[in-house]
């Protein structure tokens, strides 16, 4: 078992006062917070500074635990000395069963059973909902035009009739329905952490998340693609070909389309209802002029067409 | 050994989900219906319905009212505050989709 340095997690000195720790205390609650936070390990950082401060702002457990020495150092190998907390008087106060497995083996190993004497009433008759659980799921724009099937592997900490905590694999097979949009959620019910005595499981969220595609960008069902054109194609007008998630068309470019224009293909997004629209955006390529020929229309265009690009710039 | 790969579960999309009751959501939520109205009140959550025992509330409601549980619980804010948050949130998540399509 590591042992863990409070103080430091916690940001303050070893002299530091009761105000201080606190002030610190939510200063990184609201940093870690797991519903603010975009940190991947907000979570457990967040439920690091609660156990740290859960020590620390006690003074009975934050003496006991200081009376471990100045030495130890964060990461070191820790076995709590026999008696550790032998002249310590503790009124109860500790956690509730409730909380047990958000803290740390080492926590456990200080102020698990057993410390002080506060009767651990709660245990045995406690009943809880079990936890809901997070996870992404990445997926490609073709699985929410088509629907899909996958398979998500989750890592679920779980405690063992010793009270140890172990990491267990939880393969789940989760149909992914048509027309999903991005940052949505799939509520698998029941399917979270199981409840404590006769409390209900949890829930399982799914947060949809697209891989980036090729060329499509998706803002909910719409889905907006670069089209490249020639000058002549956008200038005339013409019929292009156009890749959709649902095959290629043709598209009717109008005579005078410039670039950056964009046409819209109606109900060509994401399936749904209603379904999303394909917004095609022009872009228009220029030809190289890397021949002679090239080089002489170049010349003539600009001999002919008298045009000026800035002149909205009155230059 | 082959390992076996486990039947499909299905699940709705939190966002288009059914309507839920008042009652639905304080089981959902855990906490008390006075909490709910509370952020009825607040404007964090918007059901349909002229009396609370008439709400319906859209599926995308319960996240909301779970993450203002949370914040409230855990940072001891107020209803208020937590009403703040929800919206800067959203605010947040909209710039950042639009902050990656310009990517």
């Amino acid at each position: 078992m590591e042992f863990k340095d409070y103080y430091k997690i916690m940001g303050v000195e070893r002299d530091a006062t009761q105000d201080e720790i606190k002030r610190s205390y939510r200063r990184l609650a609201r940093k870690y917070h797991p519903d603010v936070s975009k940190a991947p390990d907000a979570e457990d950082r967040f439920k690091e500074v609660g156990e740290a401060y859960e020590v620390l702002k006690d003074p009975e457990k934050r003496a006991a635990y200081d009376q471990l020495g100045a030495n130890w150092k964060a990461g070191q190998e820790f076995h709590a000395p026999p008696d550790w907390d032998a002249g310590f008087e503790f009124s109860g106060g500790g956690f509730t069963a409730g909380d047990a497995s958000a803290y740390s083996d080492f926590f456990e190993s200080l102020f698990g059973q057993g410390f002080g004497a506060g009767p651990q009433v709660r245990r045995g008759a406690f009943h809880a909902h079990g936890e809901d659980h997070h996870a992404k799921v990445l997926i490609d724009l073709e699985d929410a035009w088509h629907g899909a099937t996958r398979t998500i592997t989750l890592q679920v900490p779980e405690l063992d009739p010793q009270g140890h905590l172990h990491t267990r694999e939880r393969v789940l097979n989760v149909r992914i329905p048509k027309g999903v949009k991005q940052g949505q959620h799939i509520r698998l019910a029941g399917q979270g952490a199981p409840g404590l005595g006769k409390g209900r499981a949890g829930d399982l969220y799914l947060e949809i998340e697209f891989r980036p595609h090729a060329f499509y960008h998706v803002d909910g069902r719409d889905l907006y693609l670069d089209l490249p054109v020639a000058p002549w194609e956008a200038a005339l007008g013409s019929t292009a070909k156009a890749p959709t998630p649902g095959g290629i068309v043709d598209m009717k470019i109008p005579p005078g389309s410039k670039s950056g224009s964009k046409l819209r293909l109606k109900g060509r997004g994401i399936p749904g209802n209603p379904p999303g629209d394909l917004y095609v955006v022009l872009k228009i390529a220029l030809p190289a002029a890397d021949t002679e020929a090239a080089q002489t229309l170049y010349r003539k265009m600009e001999q002919e067409l008298r045009f000026n690009p800035r002149a909205h710039l009155g230059v | 050994m082959k390992k076996s790969t486990p039947t499909p579960v299905t699940g709705a999309i939190l966002e288009e989900e059914s309507q839920l009751t008042l009652g639905e959501l304080c089981m959902a939520c855990e906490v008390y219906a006075e909490r709910i109205i509370e952020l009825v009140d607040e404007g964090v959550l918007e059901p349909v319905g002229r009396e609370a025992t008439q709400w319906r509330f859209a599926g995308v409601s319960l996240q909301r009212a779970r993450i203002a549980c949370r914040l409230q619980r855990d940072l001891g804010i107020n209803t208020a505050g937590a009403a703040l948050i929800l919206d800067l949130m959203d605010e947040l998540e909209q710039l950042r989709a639009r902050l990656n399509r310009l990517r």
